[in-house]
């Protein structure tokens, strides 16, 4: 029996970017706030000196910033005719652990969605009719809100983490040098893009030459010395190279310990647990009230912490797990499609194509895990899919993040994978071979989802998540189709060599390909298919609120944070704004 | 136990006020007033600093102070009957304010800043005063006077205080505005500025003639903040001293070390106006006529080897051309940081590392990290060499013994 503490106002599970955002907010607000983490506390003084963090060994190779498979991991299989297996060291995803979450090792790509990707069902049925959207064979859906109402939540976290880049459309005027397929902003990044490198600059003028419209990736490492509306300080990033995987020593890279949690744990309302995990959320008999939440902590002893108000934003699967584990929401059945907890589980769909010159150095150590140049147009709807079989897209972009000694061995395929000739060909080729990446949209079909597994348990003795996943036949032609146009800039730059790299067969848990693993408790107006309303607040549990990418219904052709910050902005200022006044009722 | 207190000095108070005729006001707001005052004053003077212990109950004492004759341990000054000041009167606090003297006339040691807090008005005293009694009397008993013989014998404090002491009131100077006065009667004062930033004598005394002209505390230089352009504060604008005392930033510096919490102590907590009246007071200081020292040759191998280090090892945050990044990396380009007379802090930070202050107006803590594991001796000497005499600094070039002395003290600590 777990041992109860005095009730707060409100707890956060979580102190990622979505949790550290939250709990800000609140705390601001007046709530006595408590944040549990599972992992330690992080702190780039202490955590990622500059003279020890670039260790490839350390970090990109034993992972550490990555939580430990022992304390929690999940198993994963194809489809439901297979029995899944636990994933004993990471490898397709990496879930991060401690303060500062996924977002201390992330790259720092920090898009925008679209405002047609809020209501990707409505948008693609309007414009190439019922008819070809079924056809397609995916569950997709809109997500219940839309582009004005999502806006000033970009801005509020773009503003809190120095995102750097440029704008390509300004109050609905384009912008020379941006993206132009973006929505309208209401205000410029606030830092400027980072400087280029070559690969990058070589890829813009090809691109450019083809009549594409190449701008700078949007990026949360700061390009220049910035302080935060929370008077947290930045430093320009140095392109030392060693970033996702990495925690960034020199202060430049965003993520909530270097933007949010030094303003946060000043505050004498907010109180951090960490080294603690949340092993359930607790509901009042009826199932219609969150009464707080159980946690153990680092010795084994477990507390329950009672709160008027619970707020769950963990990693996406972590999430979907405790929803899970707590029994909010009826659990997805992938045969008779009822059920919303663990539905619409998606991912990313990650292609590209190397190219290997003679002629050219590209210093490829000199790189950040988001500085780079990238087009637009072949991803998500900006491109007409009539008659090509498939619906989605990706951003095609140069992104060099720092090519590390032990991982980064460039070499054209034929070449043996170890001994003399593989290290001539190292030699040979470092300096020479630049990739071109396509980060393509991941759409969510029947049959693939999250569950409880049946077999493997945590040491706790609580069931892992099960992932079932496999991707759609429409992504895998949306893959190919991309990677031939990324093909064609390729061919323009004029390489030596170049090999295609599109997403193809099914998925293979091992090699690394994103962590931007999404959905499973989505966002929606519909509670029939959707488990949050678009305030995360959970469907008939009123003081539950649920935030982070389990809330995407589908992936678009861009890396989730920009977005997994903004639905942490708009939660809390619902919070705030609305369901403060009207405390365990929905907000209407 | 605290609402009793509260009442008999504020009894006290009242027959002080009839008395002296000057406070005629309804008790209780006198009261709130006063103690009030005396809450802000006492951070003013940051009494906290040495009486309250980290994880510690607040004036309970306890924090040790090493000086170079051996260790004081600031008392217990709650109005606590046994171990606190729960059976002295104001005069006896009054006596210990302005002449460093106890009850029954003991002498204090110089730990206790009594050469400057004599300067306080007798009115302050009574507000700090009258704020002590309010709060918890904490039974928590602290032998003060650790010092080893001879230096225990309070008696040799009566030739001290001859030569080191200059008892009596501030005297505001009537040629100078009240902003400046103020300014003066808080450096000189409760801030008590002087007894780090002084440089002292043989036995421990302010050198009153080179009064702010920096000195040496625990193994980190306490500045210069002289108007000295070049080594003390004379570049700083009135606005950036009120950045840095308020927030523990300004465009040049970071605050760190024992400067880190007084900011995060005091003087982020001190209303503007007293910021200003400090800045005025500091900035109309003395040396604005101070010359630059001729930097070092670019050739010198010091600072070849220094300036390859640089590159290596310290651009990377502090910038190639060392402007630094505000608020996060600190300025090292013609700044009166690197040119102080001593490079204590410069070396003990290279070898050490050190994490700066952090207050709500700037909470980031930033850190620098310590080279003591891989830059040897002569290096740190030359990188700190060629900093001293690149970009505008000039200063006294930093010897490898130098380097070696504070390594062997830090790794005593």
């Amino acid at each position: 029996m777990p041992t109860k503490l005095p009730a707060t106002d409100a707890v956060v599970v979580g102190l990622g970017w979505a949790g550290a955002i939250i709990a800000n907010e609140l705390v601001d607000e007046g709530l006595d706030v408590i944040g549990f983490e599972r992992g330690p506390w992080r702190d780039t003084a202490k955590d990622f000196n500059i003279a020890s963090v670039p260790d490839e060994l350390r970090y990109n190779a034993r992972q550490e910033l990555m939580l430990r498979t022992a304390q929690n991991t999940c198993t994963m299989r194809n489809d439901v005719s297979q029995t899944a297996l636990p994933m004993r060291s990471w490898g397709s995803f990496h879930p991060g652990n401690g303060t500062g979450g996924a977002g201390n090792h992330w790259a720092g790509i920090t898009f925008r969605f679209q405002p047609e990707d809020f209501r990707l069902h409505s948008h693609l049925t309007e414009r190439y009719g019922r008819q070809a959207v079924e056809a397609a064979n995916l569950t997709l859906q809109d997500w219940g809100t839309d582009w004005e109402e999502m806006e000033p939540h970009y801005a509020s976290f773009e503003r809190v983490a120095g995102i750097s880049g440029k704008a390509g459309n300004l109050n609905g005027t384009l912008q020379e040098g941006g993206n132009p397929f973006e929505g309208a902003r209401s205000i410029e990044y606030p830092t400027p893009p980072l400087k280029q490198p070559y690969g990058p600059t070589l890829f813009a003028e090809a691109a450019r030459e083809m009549g594409y419209h190449p701008f700078p990736v949007p990026s949360a490492l700061v390009s220049e010395g910035y302080t935060n509306p929370l008077g947290v300080t930045m430093g320009p990033c140095t392109f030392c190279g060693f970033c996702t995987n990495y925690g960034c020593a020199n202060y430049s890279k965003a993520s909530a310990i270097t933007t949010v949690l030094p303003a946060l744990i000043r505050k004498p309302n907010f109180t951090a647990k960490t080294n603690c995990e949340v092993l359930r959320v607790t509901l009042d008999p009826s199932g219609t009230r969150a009464t707080g939440i159980v946690y153990i902590d680092a010795s084994g002893r477990e507390w329950e912490q009672p709160a008027e108000l619970v707020i769950v934003a963990a990693f996406t699967l972590e999430n979907a797990r405790l929803m899970l584990l707590s029994g909010v929401g009826e659990p997805y059945d992938p045969i008779t499609q009822r059920g919303t907890t663990g539905r619409n589980y998606a991912y990313q769909t990650a292609n590209s194509v190397q190219l290997f010159f003679d002629d050219k150095n590209f210093n490829p150590f000199i790189g950040a895990g988001a500085v780079g140049m990238g087009i637009d147009e072949f991803n998500n709807d900006n491109f007409d899919h009539t008659g090509l079989g498939f619906f989605g897209g990706g951003s095609i972009r140069v992104t060099p993040i720092g090519a590390a000694p032990i991982a980064n061995r460039p070499v054209p395929p034929g070449t043996p994978t170890w001994g003399k000739e593989w290290k001539r060909a190292t030699v040979d080729n470092y300096l020479s071979t630049m990739s071109i990446g396509c980060e393509a949209s991941s759409y969510s079909q029947r049959g693939n989802y999250l569950s409880l597994d049946p077999n493997y348990s945590d040491r706790l003795g609580r069931p892992l998540l099960r992932m079932t996943f496999d991707f759609p036949e429409n992504d895998l032609r949306m893959a190919q189709y991309c990677t031939d146009r990324v093909a064609e800039i390729a061919r323009r730059m004029n390489p030596r060599q170049m090999v295609e790299k599109p997403m193809k067969g099914h998925w293979n848990s091992g090699p690394y390909q994103s962590s931007h693993v999404v959905g499973g408790f989505v966002m929606g107006s519909d509670p029939s298919v959707s488990s949050v309303n678009k305030y995360l607040q959970v469907w008939d549990v009123p003081n539950l609120f649920v935030v982070g990418a389990s809330a995407f219904p589908q992936n678009p052709g861009y890396n989730p944070t920009g977005t997994v910050g903004a639905l942490a902005y708009k939660a809390a200022d619902a919070i705030r704004r609305l369901y403060l006044k009207h405390p365990g009722e929905m907000i209407a | 136990m605290k609402r009793t207190l509260l009442t008999l000095s504020a009894v006290g108070l009242a027959l002080y006020a009839s008395l002296g005729a000057v406070l005629a006001h309804a008790q209780g707001a006198t009261e709130y007033d006063q103690v009030e005052k005396g809450r802000y004053l006492s951070t003013l003077g940051d009494c906290a600093a040495c009486h309250t212990a980290p994880g510690g109950k607040p004036f309970a004492g306890g924090v040790a102070i090493n000086t170079p004759f051996g260790k004081l341990v600031a008392p217990n000054i709650t109005p606590d009957d046994e171990t606190g000041l729960g059976k002295w009167t104001f005069d006896d606090f009054q006596r210990v304010m302005s002449e460093g003297r106890g009850p029954g006339g003991y002498h204090l040691y110089g730990a206790m800043p009594y050469t400057a807090y004599t300067k306080v008005s007798e009115e302050d005293n009574r507000a700090i005063w009258t704020y002590l009694q309010t709060l918890d009397p904490v039974d928590h008993l602290v032998v003060a006077n650790q010092l080893p013989f001879p230096f225990n014998q309070r008696f040799t404090l009566w030739g001290w205080n001859l030569l080191n002491f200059d008892k009596g009131e501030f005297e505001p100077n009537p040629e100078k505005s009240a902003e400046w006065n103020r300014g003066a009667y808080l450096v000189e004062g409760l801030g008590h500025c002087g007894t780090c930033h002084t440089p002292k004598n043989l036995i421990g005394g302010d050198k009153s003639s080179q009064f702010l002209e920096g000195s040496v505390v625990d193994d980190w230089y306490a500045p210069d903040i002289t108007a000295d352009p070049h080594k003390g504060i004379g570049a700083w604008s009135e606005q950036d001293l009120v950045d840095y005392l308020s927030t523990g930033k300004n465009r040049f510096d970071i605050a760190s070390g024992p400067m880190a919490e007084e900011v995060e102590h005091s003087s982020q907590y001190w209303n503007e106006d007293d910021l200003r009246a400090v800045a005025t007071y500091l900035k109309d200081g003395r040396n604005a006529d101070a010359q630059a020292p001729t930097p070092l040759a670019a050739e010198d191998p010091r600072m070849v080897s220094g300036g390859e280090i640089y590159a290596d090892r310290c651009a990377g945050c502090h910038t190639p051309n060392g402007a630094g990044v505000e608020g996060l990396f600190p300025r090292l380009a013609d700044t009166a940081l690197v040119n102080g007379d001593s490079a204590a802090s410069l070396m003990r930070v290279v070898l050490a590392g050190s994490r700066a202050g952090a207050t709500d107006a700037a909470p980031t803590a930033p850190s620098m990290p310590a080279f003591a594991w891989n830059l040897s001796d002569e290096e740190i000497s030359n990188v700190l060499t060629f900093v001293r005499n690149t970009w505008g600094n000039a200063a006294a070039p930093v010897s490898p013994s130098d380097v070696a002395e504070m390594r062997e003290t830090l790794e005593q600590h």
